[in-house]
C-alpha cells in the first residue's frame, strides 16, 4: 500500500494532455524519438504505396480489363515507385540508423541533434509534397494530378511538352526537398560514428550496423548529390528555357539516364546495405555465435560501396552503349556478385555449428537469405548485357527487383521490427502473430514475385495498363495478383500485432534476446539521456564479455 | 575445403544434366513452328541475335541454377541441422570468430565463375553488337511516334506504319535486315523477342538493330519502354515474307494510290477536315507526317499500333471515337456526321 502512495505522483506527471504530448513529439530532437518518427511515418506510406499496387494487380488481373484508366495506371505505378523508394524504405532505413547507432556505440544522442529533426522534417514535408500533388497538380491545362513520369522519369516526358500541368514539378520538388533531408541524415549519421564513439570501441569494435550504416551514408552522400543536380537542371529546363534534357532543342535525353542511374543504382545498395546490417545482428543472437569472418564483412561492405558506384549504366544497355561501354559495365556488375557471395557465405557460417531459435525476427533473416539469394541470381542474368536486351524493361525485372526491396530488404526490417520492438516499446510482441505475418507474407511473397518472373520471358513488358490476350501472361498475371492478397493480410496481422503488444504485450525487460550489443544494457525504453554513465567496452560483443567474464571476446579478437 | 571440393564435382554434373535438359528442349522449340507458350516467348528464338542471345541465357541460367542448387542446400541443412533442440543444455555453442583459408576459398570460387560468365558475355555482345550492314542486306527506318511505328524503306521508296514487312534470311544465304532506330518525341523500344533483344528510340540519339528471321511467319512484340498514356498498345508485327512474295509487297506499296482521278465524297470530307493535317495519301493533297501514312492502309491487317483489326466497323469507330479504341491516343474524335463517316470510311477502304 505505501509503494501506491510513492508511485501516484509519478504517473500522475506522467500523464500530460494531448496537446503537450504531440508538442513534444514535434519538437523533439531526441534521437530515439526521431527514429520512432521515421519509422511510423514511414508505415502509413508503406500502406499507401501498398494500396497502390493492389489497384494496379486488381488492373492487370486479365487481357483488356478496364478496372482503372491508363491515366489513372500511370500515376498509380509514378506514385507507388517513388512513394516506395523514397517515403518508406529511405525513412525506415534511416529511422533504425537514427535509434540504433547511438544506443550501439555508447553515445547520447547523434552528433547533431537539431539537424537530425530537420533532415526529418525535411523527408516528411517531402513526401506530403508529393501527394499534395493530387489537389494542388490540376494545373493550367486540367492535364493530370498525381505524376504520370515513371519513377525515373525520363527525358524527354518530363519537359512541359509532354508533361502540361505542375505534376512533374510536384515529383520533382518533393524529391528536392527530401534529398536534401537524406543528405542531412548521412552527415549526421557519418559523424556520428566517426566521433562518438564511446570509450574502447575502435572503428574495427564497432557492432557491424554502425558499419554497414557508414557505409551506406558515405554512398547517400555521393548518390543523392547527382539527383539533387538533375532535379534542379530539370526545373531550369521548365521554367527557365534551359535545354539539358529538351531534346527539341538539342538537349540529351541520354544524360538524363546517367544523372538517374548514377544515383539510382547506389540507391539499391543504400536500402540494401541497413538489410545487410539487421540480419547481421540478428543471425548471430538467434543462432548463439558470433559473426563469422568479421573483418572480411567489412571488407566485403566496402568493397560493395565502391563497386556500386560502377555498375549504374547496367540500367542502360539498350540504350545502344558501345559494346565496349556495355562490356565494362557488365564486368563491374558481375564483380559485385563476389562480395555480395562472400557476405552470403558469412551468414551461413555463422549459422552453422549454432543452436539456431527460430524466433520470428531469424524467420524473417533466413526468408532474406533464400531470397537474397535468388534475387542475386536473376542480377547476374540481368547483369549480362546481350541477356538483358531481353529481359529489360519486362517484368522480370520488375520480379527481380521486387525480390530485392521486398524479399530482401523488406524482409530484414520485418525482422528488424520485431527484434527491436520490445527495446522501442519495452513491450514483447506476440510470438504467434508474428509467425503468422510471417507465413502469410512469405506465401504470398512467393506467389506474387516468382510468378511474375514468367510473364517477363515470355515478352511482357512492364508499365503497361493492360495487355493484349492470346500472348499466354493471363494465368501468370492472376497467380501474381492472388499473392497479393496474403501479403496484405500478412501486413495488417503485423500492424495489429504491434498495436496490441504496445498496449497489451507483457513487459519485454532490458534484454530479452540475451544479446551482446550495448543497446540491450539499457532499459527498455531507454531514457533520454541512453545511458547513465557512458559505457567502457573492450570487445565487438561487450555483453558477451559480461555475461561470460571467464571466456571473454576480448582475448580471441 | 574438403566439403567445398566434393560439392565442386557434384556441381559440374548437376550443370551437365542441366545444359543437356535445356537444350533438348531448345532444339524442340526450334523444330515448333508455333513457339510454346506465348508468341513473344524469349526462350523460343528465330533470328540470330535472338539465337545468340538464347545461347547465353543457356549457360548463364545452368551456372546460377547450380549456384542456387548448392547455396539453398547448404542454407536449409544448416537451418534443420542446427536448430536449437528440446533437450538443450542451455549452453552456448562453441563460438567461432572465422576462418582465412575458408573465406579465401568461398572469395577465389566466385571469382572464377565470374571470369567465366564474363568472358562468355562479351563474345555475345561483340557477336550482336559489331555486325555491319552487308551488300543484300534491307535497311529500314524505324521512327517511334505516340504511339505508333512509322516505317521507311529509303532504298526501296516505301513509307508504311505499324506492320513491319522483312524477306526470310536463308542461313546459306543471308539477307538480314538492318533497323535504323529514330524517334519523333519521346523514348521508346523496339522489342520483338523471337528475333531480337530490344534497342531504344530515343530522339537526338540513332541507334540501329538487325534481325535475319529464318522462318516466314508473323512476328509480335510491343515497345518496351514508357513513352506515355498509350504505351501499352503500341503494339510491333513483323511479317516475315518469303522472298518472291516480299518483292511484291515492296512493289505494291510503290504503286501509287489508285483512282486519284476520282473525286468521291469521302475523299472531299477527308481532304477537306483535319485528316490531312497529320496524314498522308500520296498523289493527293494530304501530306501530313504526324500520324501514320494512309496510302497503302487496306494492306495492313490492323489499325492504330495493332490495337484493332483494318475492318471497315473498327475504321469508322476509330475515326468516330479513338478513345473506345485506345484511350488516350493522338487521334483526335473527328466530330462529323454518321454520313461523313461512312463516306470517309468507304474512301479510305479504296487506298489499297
Amino acid at each position: 500500500m505505501s509503494t501506491d502512495s510513492i508511485a501516484w505522483p509519478q504517473t500522475e506527471t506522467a500523464v500530460q494532455p494531448l496537446v503537450d504530448r504531440l508538442h513534444d513529439w514535434v519538437t523533439t530532437v531526441d534521437h530515439k524519438r526521431l527514429g520512432i518518427l521515421y519509422l511510423g511515418y514511414a508505415l502509413v506510406f508503406l500502406v499507401i504505396g501498398g494500396i497502390e499496387a493492389g489497384i494496379m494487380r486488381i488492373q492487370l488481373i486479365r487481357a483488356h480489363n478496364d478496372f482503372v484508366s491508363p491515366q489513372v495506371f500511370n500515376r498509380l505505378f509514378t506514385m507507388h515507385g517513388t512513394t516506395m523508394i523514397f517515403f518508406v524504405v529511405m525513412p525506415l532505413v534511416f529511422g533504425f540508423a537514427n535509434y540504433l547507432i547511438p544506443l550501439m556505440i555508447g553515445a547520447r544522442d547523434m552528433a547533431f541533434p537539431r539537424l537530425n529533426a530537420f533532415s526529418f522534417w525535411l523527408t516528411a514535408f517531402g513526401g506530403l509534397l508529393l501527394y499534395l500533388s493530387l489537389l494542388g497538380a490540376n494545373g493550367l491545362y486540367g492535364a493530370g494530378n498525381a505524376p504520370d513520369v515513371g519513377w525515373f522519369a525520363y527525358a524527354p516526358l518530363t519537359s512541359r511538352t509532354f508533361s502540361v500541368g505542375h505534376s512533374t514539378d510536384f515529383w520533382t520538388l518533393s524529391l528536392l526537398v527530401s534529398g536534401f533531408g537524406s543528405i542531412g541524415t548521412a552527415v549526421n549519421i557519418l559523424t556520428t560514428i566517426l566521433c562518438m564513439r564511446c570509450p574502447g570501441m575502435s572503428l574495427a569494435k564497432m557492432p557491424l550496423l554502425a558499419w554497414l550504416n557508414l557505409v551506406m551514408s558515405g554512398m547517400v552522400v555521393l548518390a543523392i548529390s547527382p539527383l539533387t543536380a538533375a532535379q534542379l537542371m530539370l526545373l531550369v529546363d521548365r521554367y527557365l528555357g534551359g535545354h539539358f534534357f529538351d531534346t527539341q532543342a538539342g538537349g540529351s535525353a541520354v544524360m538524363w539516364m546517367h544523372f538517374f542511374w548514377v544515383f539510382g543504382h547506389p540507391e539499391v545498395y543504400v536500402l540494401v546495405i541497413p538489410g545487410f546490417a539487421f540480419a547481421s545482428e540478428i543471425i548471430p543472437v538467434f543462432s548463439r555465435k558470433a559473426i563469422f569472418g568479421y573483418p572480411v564483412m567489412v571488407a566485403a561492405t566496402i568493397c560493395i560501396g565502391f563497386i556500386g558506384m560502377s555498375v549504374w549504366a547496367h540500367h542502360m544497355f539498350t540504350v545502344g552503349m558501345s559494346s565496349n561501354a556495355n562490356t565494362f559495365f557488365v564486368l563491374s556488375t558481375m564483380a559485385i556478385a563476389v562480395p555480395t557471395g562472400i557476405k552470403i557465405f558469412n551468414w551461413l557460417a555463422t549459422m552453422w555449428g549454432g543452436k539456431i531459435e527460430f524466433k520470428t525476427p531469424m524467420l524473417f533473416c533466413v526468408g532474406f537469405l533464400f531470397q537474397f539469394l535468388i534475387a542475386g541470381l536473376t542480377g547476374i542474368m540481368l547483369g549480362a548485357a546481350p541477356f538483358d536486351w531481353q529481359l529489360g524493361n519486362s517484368y522480370f525485372v520488375v520480379a527481380h527487383f521486387h525480390y530485392v526491396i521486398v524479399g530482401a530488404i523488406l524482409f530484414t526490417i520485418f525482422g528488424a521490427f520485431y527484434y527491436w520492438f520490445p527495446k522501442m516499446s519495452g513491450k514483447m510482441y506476440s510470438e504467434t502473430l508474428g509467425k503468422l505475418h510471417f507465413w502469410l507474407f512469405l506465401i504470398g511473397f512467393h506467389m506474387t514475385f516468382d510468378f511474375m518472373h514468367i510473364p517477363g520471358v515470355l515478352g511482357m513488358p512492364r508499365r503497361i495498363y493492360t495487355y493484349e490476350p492470346g500472348r499466354g501472361w493471363d494465368v501468370w498475371n492472376l497467380i501474381v495478383t492472388v499473392g497479393v492478397v496474403f501479403q496484405a493480410l500478412g501486413t495488417v496481422v503485423f500492424v495489429v500485432n504491434l498495436v496490441w503488444s504496445y498496449f497489451k504485450g507483457a513487459t519485454a525487460g532490458s534484454d530479452p534476446w540475451d544479446a551482446w550489443t550495448l543497446e540491450w544494457s539499457t532499459p527498455s525504453p531507454p531514457p533520454a539521456y541512453n545511458f547513465s554513465v557512458i559505457p567502457t567496452v573492450q570487445s565487438r560483443r561487450p555483453l558477451w564479455d559480461l555475461k561470460h567474464p571467464d571466456d571473454p571476446d576480448w582475448k580471441y579478437e | 575445403m574438403q566439403m567445398r571440393g566434393g560439392k565442386n564435382s557434384n556441381t559440374v554434373d548437376v550443370l551437365d544434366t542441366f545444359v543437356f535438359v535445356l537444350s533438348s528442349a531448345a532444339v524442340a522449340a526450334a523444330q515448333n513452328t508455333a513457339p510454346p507458350l506465348s508468341p513473344t516467348n524469349i526462350f523460343a528464338p528465330a533470328s540470330t541475335p535472338a539465337e545468340s542471345i538464347f545461347g547465353l541465357s543457356m549457360f548463364v541460367l545452368s551456372v546460377t541454377a547450380a549456384i542456387f542448387v548448392v547455396v539453398v542446400s547448404l542454407l536449409a541443412y544448416a537451418a534443420v541441422k542446427f536448430r536449437k533442440r528440446n533437450n538443450d543444455d542451455g549452453r552456448e555453442p562453441p563460438q567461432v570468430y572465422g576462418s582465412n583459408q575458408v573465406e579465401v576459398a568461398w572469395t577465389v570460387i566466385p571469382i572464377l565463375i565470374v571470369v567465366a560468365l564474363f568472358m562468355a558475355t562479351a563474345r555475345v555482345i561483340a557477336d550482336v553488337q559489331k555486325v555491319s550492314p552487308s551488300a543484300n542486306a534491307i535497311e529500314v527506318v524505324a521512327i517511334g511516334h505516340q504511339f505508333w511505328w512509322e516505317y521507311r524503306y529509303p532504298h526501296l521508296g516505301v513509307v508504311t506504319a505499324n506492320e513491319l514487312h522483312v524477306p526470310v534470311s536463308d542461313p546459306q544465304h543471308p539477307t538480314p535486315t538492318f533497323i535504323r532506330l529514330l524517334s519523333a518525341d519521346t523514348d521508346h523500344s523496339f522489342w520483338v523477342p523471337r528475333l531480337a533483344g530490344k534497342t531504344d528510340l530515343i530522339p537526338n540519339h540513332p541507334n540501329s538493330s538487325w534481325i535475319d528471321p529464318h522462318e516466314v511467319g508473323l512476328y509480335l512484340g510491343q515497345c518496351a519502354q514508357y513513352c506515355g498514356t498509350q504505351h501499352a498498345k503500341m503494339l510491333l508485327r513483323v511479317y516475315v515474307q518469303p522472298r518472291d512474295e516480299f518483292e511484291r509487297w515492296i512493289q505494291q506499296q510503290r504503286q501509287p494510290v489508285s483512282g486519284t482521278d476520282v473525286v468521291s465524297e469521302g475523299r472531299r470530307v477527308f481532304e477537306s477536315t483535319a485528316c490531312i493535317n497529320c496524314h498522308t495519301v500520296s498523289g493527293t493533297v494530304a501530306n501530313g507526317r504526324f500520324g501514320p501514312d494512309l496510302t497503302h492502309l487496306m494492306s495492313r491487317e490492323t489499325i492504330a499500333a495493332g490495337a484493332a483489326l483494318n475492318t471497315p466497323e473498327n475504321l469508322r469507330l476509330w475515326i468516330q471515337k479513338p478513345e473506345v479504341i485506345k484511350p488516350g491516343s493522338l487521334m483526335p474524335a473527328m466530330e462529323l456526321t454518321d454520313r461523313e463517316l461512312d463516306a470517309v470510311t468507304a474512301y479510305l477502304e479504296t487506298l489499297r
